[in-house]
């Protein structure tokens, strides 16, 4: 008999998550909870303006504080040649600053000692002379010919822009819009903002002089990368660098990039050898570290007059702050933008891109999303709900017009992606359908009457999630591939391994499930251990939604090694050859005679104890996955909110989310994961920015500027589901981590703006505070850019 | 929380920690809830060189209805420990309201009345609540007890009427004169922001007559805003459509808001004068129904 899968924790199991009995303990260990023999504390100074020059800094106090053991500055550094450190985007970043800082809360020096409190005092004692220069804090000021050249270290940079990037048909595009019935544009900014995990950024450093062995704990979502990349700045050899990322308080793509922090504590440790811990606080995490977004887009839509899509045009204008350290493939300048619109049946389209450095922190990281991805389909939905407006037509009956039908499939892009499965109208009649939008016309007119503005708003989009494949994805030129060995011992209990690193995402539970599928391995009998280079395959770690549409798909084929094993070690047990054997859940039998058989724990402890000729014991192995292709989920959101006229205050009456992320592998999980994203999606819409002044001071640095939502405000979800299996994916699985705060965000706004648009109003950007709904309401003119930080 | 180097007291008698305060000249801060302070202490924009911890005197942790109506809250008398009294519940509706919108709710399970009070942040709630009920603070130093009205108090932003050797021990609301009616209004981007604006109205009546009327805002000026003087027009009145808008234009014309981050210095004022509208007409229906 078969095992029943859902009773030993397998596919579709919604198991409870193995991790939570530490966290919900807090027996959780994370790099602040270890602590090594012998270890020395620092404490990062940060520069409190945006752009000047250092004419000097006078640490002779600092060494006078008792307990103080190092203090190091760019003068330091760049004695050793680590002033400046390599970007994931080939530019350079600096560790600590020589010449000039160039974003408030840069890092400026670094004083090591003895405890946290005594690192600190040391560096309010260190005295730093500036000679103040203009701040430029947006791509605007960025081009003016006057103003000051941010990157004047670099040898060929004459302005402040990055890169001038270009993907599409123009000519085609050019064409489509010349036979256009109607040209919809629309001018957006998609705000700064930040992953911002609970846990900020953090490392220590341990360098043992006698074995030459430099240990590094430290808050990763890629240790291999990190690996690779402090073996090329520290010019340590790959074999004696090890990198362990404990249990980690989210990332959200925050703890991808290399930091200087950890550069500096790792030249720390070398230099006192001893271990050096540095843990960022909050507002340091928040200042300094990746952020998302902060894009503007002008997009146009050329269409004909029964609603159909002819061309699509999108410039996007971005700013990366001081230096250029975007963590996306090397390949692409402004991440995987030109994913916009995939979900839509689009003939002619061209993008182009240009990419400034401002006064402000570095990263572009992609805050919860493939790489910019969030913005491309924000600015998607946001022309699609415009283009709708400005064609008279329906919301709904408008994107069923476009969308790529389910026949269509495999679908190329007018930017060149392959969509290769899903099922667009049946998600959209689904959510709709829950939301109720036949009878909203009525229930609009019904609250008019008692004073409130009703809107719906629709977001519909496919994302691509699960980078590589190889030939055309890889950072820094390692190919985004994903690994997994599995270790299957004598009572078949078993270890796997993964080269991606779970931060919140399940992956002790969810891993074992697909072993437990594959296998009949019941789940609890499998233990899941990531994230220490010593012992892990190699990885590209976990972001961009990649983890089970990579990593995933080589847990299910390393099974499937162990289970080609297997049954040549059944075949000898049952004395039948190998052909003669048949596979159910968790045994093989004879076939024709399926009371003789073996179990896969019987086969486990023949491995060990009772090898045919010929086959090596053991069973264990590992496998590389290379994904053929993205994977491409589809998501259909739909919002419904009520607006006070009188304040401006908006509320969320009910939101309907249909994901389709193919087979779900523990559907408690990926809900969890939906609704963790949706939460995500309203703070952006709703209340979440970084801001500058004029003189770049960062308005966001704290959690009373820079808000995150509590379980108070955050309105509930209802979620849905439809199944298109991933046909190239080994478990029929799509990536969906990030699937809500991508196409979220496009349905919040677009149902407040349906509420208000009655008003001659074509957009606010977001966030969408009340008063800049209520000024939108009084005046029917846009709102648009970042809230004023002062005014009067 | 790194914060700089303080010495820590914890005595348990109110007598114990003036002396303290008195002995040290200025340099010791009192902690009762913690919950402005301690994020100063962390950010290091306060270091005091003594922390004096008041959390130990059980005499401070009460709030009581003295038999002529008088409501009086010690100086370890929690947010929380209002939201959920039984005693303010019916007696007090604007300090009931004001209790569930104060912070949030794990700000509230430790912050203090008293503490927030003396704080003096011009977004604070309690301070408000407390200009609009005309209420006092209890002083207690060397030579004695004190007794500073509301209104005296707040000396300006995060600054207040107490000397360096004074602990404020209690806050007292005196009695309405009729019945008490009220409320709080708060306009805030999360729970637990800072307010953008906040309107507390506390009426007393007798029959449909207003026999005293008080008003204060938050988050719309350098410091609390006492509108006492503006509602002061519908004393002597019953609530009606034009005397509602009459007080609410007066009292949106006292707010003295800035544009910032938060919205306009006019959005903020007509956010004013639609709470109070709000208010006031809540109260004219709820007191139709009950006639």
């Amino acid at each position: 008999m078969a095992l029943d899968e859902l009773k030993i924790g397998g596919m579709g199991a919604s198991r409870r998550r193995v991790e939570d009995n530490r966290f919900i303990r807090g027996k959780g260990r994370y790099v602040d909870d270890v602590v090594l023999p012998g270890m020395l504390h620092m404490e990062i100074l940060r520069s409190p303006v945006a752009h000047a020059r250092i004419k000097s800094i006078d640490t002779t106090a600092a060494w006078e504080v008792p307990g103080v053991r190092l203090v190091l500055t760019g003068e330091t550094m760049a004695a050793r040649n680590l002033a400046w450190m390599p970007t994931l985007s080939y530019d350079t970043q600096a560790v600590l600053a020589t010449d000039k800082v160039r974003f408030q809360g840069q890092e400026v020096a670094a004083v090591i000692a003895d405890d946290p409190y005594i690192a600190k005092d040391a560096c309010s004692r260190i005295v730093v002379e500036y000679e103040s220069l203009p701040a430029i804090v947006n791509p605007v000021q960025a081009q003016d010919p006057n103003a000051p050249l941010i990157r004047d270290d670099k040898e060929n940079q004459a302005t402040n822009k990055i890169f001038d990037w270009e993907i599409g048909d123009k000519e085609a595009t050019d064409r489509a819009f010349a036979e256009a019935d109607v040209v919809s544009t629309v001018d957006l900014h998609y705000p700064r903002s930040h992953p911002s995990p609970l846990e900020p950024c953090g490392s220590i450093a341990d360098y043992d002089r006698a074995t030459g062995k430099l240990t590094v704990y430290m808050t990763t979502q890629a240790p291999h990368i990190i690996r690779a990349a402090v073996s090329l700045v520290a010019e340590l050899p790959e074999h004696m660098i090890r990198i362990i990322s404990p249990d980690l308080g989210g990332g959200f793509g925050n703890k991808v990039p290399v930091y200087p922090g950890y550069v500096i504590s790792i030249l720390a440790s070398i230099l006192t050898e001893r271990p050096v811990k540095w843990i960022e606080d909050k507002s340091g995490n928040l200042i300094s570290t990746g952020f998302g977004r902060d894009v503007y887009l002008q997009g146009q839509l050329a269409l004909r007059k029964d609603g159909k899509i002819l061309g699509m045009r999108m410039h996007t204008v971005s700013d990366h702050g001081a230096f250029y350290a975007d963590a996306q493939p090397t390949k692409f300048k402004i991440g995987l933008m030109h994913s916009t619109f995939a979900a839509y049946d689009v003939p002619a389209a061209h993008l182009t891109s240009e990419g400034f450095y401002t006064n402000k922190a570095p990263g572009g990281v992609a805050y919860r999303c493939s790489f910019r991805v969030t913005e491309a389909m924000f600015f998607q939905e946001r022309m699609m709900h415009a283009a709708a407006n400005d064609l008279g037509m329906d919301q709904a009956d408008f994107r069923r017009v476009n969308l790529v039908k389910d026949d269509m499939f495999p679908y190329r892009t007018a930017f060149g992606f392959l969509t290769d499965s899903g099922q667009y109208g049946k998600c959209l009649d689904v959510a709709l359908e829950a939301i109720g939008y036949d009878t909203f016309k009525e229930e609009q007119e019904e609250a008019r009457k008692r004073g409130k503005l009703l809107g719906i708003g629709i977001s519909t989009m496919t994302e691509p999630l699960g980078a590589g494949n190889s030939r055309e994805y890889d950072i820094l030129g390692i190919k985004m591939f994903d690994s997994a060995e599995l270790r299957v011992h004598m009572t078949g209990k078993a270890i796997l391994r993964t080269g991606a690193k779970t931060q919140g995402q399940g992956h002790e539970t969810t891993w074992a499930q697909i072993v437990a599928h594959e296998l009949g391995i019941p789940a609890d009998d499998i233990v899941v251990e990531e994230g220490d280079t010593d012992t892990a395959p190699f990885g590209m770690g976990t972001y961009a939604s990649r983890s089970t549409p990579v990593a995933g798909a080589a847990v299910a084929m390393v099974a499937r090694k162990i289970r080609a094993k297997a049954r040549k070690i059944a075949a000898h047990l049952l004395e039948v050859s190998e052909e003669d054997i048949e596979w159910e859940l968790g045994r093989f039998y004879v076939r024709g005679n399926e009371e003789r058989g073996v179990t896969i724990q019987d086969c486990a402890l023949a491995a060990y104890s009772n090898v045919p000729d010929g086959l090596e014991p053991g069973l264990e192995n590992v496998a590389y996955y290379d994904p053929p292709n993205l994977t491409w989920p589809f998501a259909a959101y739909v919002c419904k909110v009520e607006v006070d006229p009188q304040t401006g205050v908006w509320d969320v009456l009910k939101f309907v989310a249909v994901d389709d992320c193919g087979v779900r592998i523990n559907p408690m999980i990926v809900e969890g994961q939906i609704m963790g994203g949706l939460t995500e999606a309203y703070a952006m819409a709703s209340m979440q920015y970084i801001t500058f002044d004029e003189e770049g001071n960062c308005i966001g640095s704290n959690y009373m500027d820079y808000l995150l939502p509590t379980a108070w405000e955050t309105p509930g979800f209802e979620l849905h589901e439809v199944v298109t299996p991933c046909p190239h994916h080994p478990i029929g699985a799509k990536g969906i981590g990030e699937c809500a705060t991508v196409g979220g965000p496009a349905a919040f706004v677009n149902a407040v703006m349906n509420a208000i648009e009655h008003t001659g109003v074509r957009n606010v950007d977001m966030p969408l505070m009340p008063n800049r709904v209520y000024e939108a309401l009084q005046t029917g003119q846009n709102v648009s850019g970042m809230p004023p930080v002062k005014g009067d | 929380m790194y914060p700089s180097r303080f010495a820590y007291d914890a005595p348990t008698t109110v007598a114990e920690a003036v002396a303290i305060l008195d002995r040290n000249g200025g340099e010791a801060k009192v902690l009762a809830g913690g919950q402005s302070l301690v994020p100063m202490l962390k950010l290091r924009f306060a270091s005091p060189e003594r922390l004096v911890d008041i959390n130990n005197i059980k005499a401070l942790d009460y709030h009581r209805l003295d038999p002529d109506g008088t409501l009086r809250i010690g100086a370890l008398c929690r947010h929380e420990d209002l939201e959920f009294s039984e005693i303010i519940k019916d007696s007090h509706p604007t300090l009931a309201q004001a209790a569930a919108l104060v912070a949030d709710p794990i700000v509230r399970t430790r912050g203090t009345f008293v503490g927030s009070v003396c704080h003096a942040d011009p977004q604070g709630d309690w301070a408000a609540t407390m200009i609009a009920l005309d209420g006092r603070i209890v002083a207690q130093g060397p030579n004695g007890r004190r007794e500073i009205a509301m209104r005296d108090f707040v000396s300006g932003p995060f600054t207040n009427a107490l000397a360096y050797n004074e602990l404020a021990v209690e806050a007292v609301i005196p009695p309405a004169k009729g019945k008490a009616v009220g409320g709080y209004l708060k306009l805030e981007r999360r729970v637990g922001d800072f307010a953008t604006a906040s309107v507390a109205v506390a009426l007393d009546m007798n029959g449909d007559v207003v026999t005293r009327a008080g008003c204060a805002l938050a988050g719309v000026g350098g410091k609390t805003i006492d509108a006492n003087e503006a509602i002061s027009v519908l004393v002597g009145k019953t609530l009606t459509a034009e005397s509602i808008e009459a007080a609410a234009e007066a009292i949106a014309d006292a707010a003295d808001p800035r544009t910032d981050h938060r919205g306009s210095a006019d959005y903020k004022r007509h956010i004013v004068k639609t709470f109070v509208t709000r208010i006031l007409s809540g109260i004219a229906r709820s007191e139709q129904k009950a006639a």
